[in-house]
């Protein structure tokens, strides 16, 4: 690590402060905002997410090596933490600090598409079923029991064992496509509720086509638990994506991923614990963090909390 | 009750039946055949034309899902490709290690998460429950296998309290035939389940202080405390029993968890149960096998939802007379 790339990882953390505190600002306009901030985890789960999303966007500047980079190739030692490789180096004499920083560009960029991906096709089905009702609920809902029930980990494994190479844009498309049941649910509850309401139907008198009532009068106001679930859903997405690169089917090997990463050293950890342990920890805090921010915002849009 | 137990079972048939299917043509439309080496050399051409014939994989694939699914309703799960056994043996072999894993994970995770939710709630917005709650949380999102290897690393390498992998020590105890046996089985199962458990125990814990300070606000609790009762009797019986029922949910959706999410720990542990036994078969293309795993999964599935639906109606009688 030079003096710059420490001073660039500084500048990421304050730039991530600033970004939470102006955050903060706008927020404090609304009561919604207000309720938010008021949860005590909130303002640190967001500077989390800001301080990883900032350093993994400047990757470049923060980072000593490329990921892929060998630095000791005749030897492919593990050296513990030292001034020069911040958290070590792995079992490919490859730097731990470089890797990790790369692999938040995989990790949380494979959380936040997959998601939208479960996200989009839950609220789509959710809408459409419960504003249908009818044939179509009862056809899509007994598709979604079987989604439920489907063991998402052995489908995921068995697909991208037996098909070899799957690229990681249908990796993401996999994961999104088989983890959107449960918001499917929630978004049709919610959408059973709002359909009966006056404005829906004004909104149908005056001749609006489905999709029109759907998207334009129903769905933004059934958009509280669907934001919830997002903010949820990219935690597990993450975790799933660490599961499956753990057991070797998930990101293939040189690209590093936070889950690769622990699969890369698990069987050192006796030894070279280090290159295990960062990754994980920086999982865990992703994931708390994304878990703190989903519970600040499910207290935000609830709306009976108004009346306190 | 009856007519609705009839028709939840039709359903949850018809839920088992279409995930069996699933993957039934997920496995069968893959490139490749189950011929071939675990090393990588090549099997000969007419070595591999035998074994196609032999499973009867040379024929349509619809002739191959029927002959699968009659097979199966005589309770014939076929035979393994890989192991060269039926794969009800294997099966049998290994879904009581998953069992007695799961199990023991499951009362650690109740017990842990029940005592620290009612810990929590009782001290709510105090430094134990704030401390309590931010440390569930972080267990709550660790990778299950991660917290797996860390325990490994700090229980098993350094501190040598607990073996490393492995359901027993094959040495002295090959089979658990003995007290002394039992006891290093137990031993071998610590770090498995204690990593199993606390996660789960985190997600409980969280679950249960919610509901708990959602029932403590009601007036029948004001009343208790008004009758002079001690605080310990109004939180621990007037309380508890009401915000036990979400729990009773939660045991249905953690039950499947248990056994699915045992596929890594297992991995990490080297515990030869159920998870383990699939990931190898799907290595392996091993056909009947990966069928076999993905039919006990839902099985589990759709019995954890059963169950919590009908152990709901046992612990709330306002929910039994409305199905009635």
């Amino acid at each position: 690590m030079t003096v710059w790339n420490w001073l660039a990882v500084g500048g990421a953390a304050v730039l991530a402060l600033v970004l939470v505190a102006e955050i903060r600002r706008r927020a404090a306009t609304g009561p919604t905002g207000r309720r938010f901030f008021r949860h005590p985890s909130a303002a640190p789960a967001l500077f989390v997410l800001a301080f990883f999303v900032t350093v993994a966007l400047a990757a470049p500047l923060v980072t000593p090596y490329r990921p892929y980079f060998q630095i000791d190739i005749t030897r492919l030692a593990n050296h513990a933490p030292s001034e020069q490789n911040p958290l070590g180096t792995d079992p490919f004499g490859r730097d731990v600090w470089s890797r990790l920083v790369y692999g938040a560009r995989i990790s949380l960029g494979i959380g936040a598409l997959a998601m939208l991906v479960a996200v989009t096709t839950g609220v789509v089905v959710g809408g459409v079923a419960g504003y249908f009702r009818r044939w179509v609920d009862a056809t899509l809902m007994r598709l979604v029991d079987v989604g439920l029930a489907m063991p998402r980990m052995f489908m995921l494994l068995m697909v991208v064992a037996l098909w070899e190479h799957v690229p990681l844009a249908v990796l993401v498309l996999l994961i999104g496509l088989t983890g959107w049941f449960g918001t499917s649910r929630l978004v049709r509850a919610e959408v059973l509720s709002v359909r009966e309401r006056e404005f829906v139907a004004a909104a149908r008198a005056l001749g609006a086509e489905p999709a029109r009532v759907i998207f334009r009068h129903v769905l933004p106001n059934a958009a509280a638990p669907i934001i919830v679930s997002a903010a949820l859903g990219i935690g597990n997405v993450m975790l799933l994506e660490a599961g499956l690169s753990f057991l070797g089917m998930g990101v293939p090997s040189p690209a590093p991923s936070w889950g690769n990463m622990i699969a890369d050293c698990w069987q050192k950890m006796a030894v070279a614990p280090w290159c295990a342990t960062f990754p994980g920890l920086a999982i865990s805090l992703v994931v708390m963090a994304l878990n703190a921010v989903g519970d600040a915002l499910r207290d935000a849009l609830d709306p009976r909390k108004e009346v306190v | 009750m009856a007519a609705w137990l009839v028709r939840r079972l039709a359903a949850s048939i018809a839920i088992v039946w279409a995930v069996v299917t699933l993957t039934f043509i997920i496995v069968h439309l893959a490139h490749g055949s189950p011929c071939g080496q675990p090393d990588g050399r090549p099997v000969s051409p007419e070595v591999c034309l035998d074994l196609t014939r032999r499973f009867g994989l040379d024929q349509p694939i619809w002739i191959q899902y029927v002959k699968y699914l009659t097979a199966l309703l005589r309770g014939d799960l076929g035979e393994s490709l890989a192991l060269h056994r039926p794969v009800a043996d294997a099966l049998a072999e290994a879904l009581p290690n998953t069992f007695t894993l799961a199990l023991t994970a499951l009362m650690l995770d109740f017990a842990l998460g029940l005592a620290l939710g009612i810990y929590q709630a009782a001290r709510e917005r105090r430094f134990g429950d704030i401390a309590l709650g931010n440390a569930a949380l972080f267990v709550n999102s660790m990778p299950t296998f991660w917290l797996g290897l860390v325990l490994l690393l700090v229980f098993g390498e350094r501190l040598h309290w607990f073996p490393v992998g492995g359901p027993r020590d094959l040495v002295r105890c090959p089979r658990v035939d003995s007290l002394l046996c039992f006891g290093d089985f137990l031993w071998h199962l610590t770090l498995p389940a204690l990593t199993l458990g606390l996660v789960g125990a985190a997600a409980t814990a969280r679950y249960q202080r919610a509901a708990l300070l959602e029932v403590i606000r009601q007036d029948y609790v004001r009343t208790a405390r008004a009758k002079g009762l001690p605080e310990r009797r109004v939180l621990m019986v007037h309380a508890l029993r009401n915000a036990l029922l979400p729990l009773v949910t939660l045991f249905g959706l953690t039950f499947p968890f248990l056994l699915t999410g045992a596929v890594l720990v297992e991995t990490v542990f080297a515990w030869p149960g159920m998870g383990r036994l699939a990931v190898t078969a799907i290595l392996q293309r091993d056909y009947p096998i990966v069928t076999a795993a993905s039919l006990v999964a839902s099985v589990m599935v759709v019995l954890g939802n059963l169950l919590a639906d009908a152990l709901y109606g046992v612990a709330d009688p306002r929910i039994r007379v409305r199905a009635s």
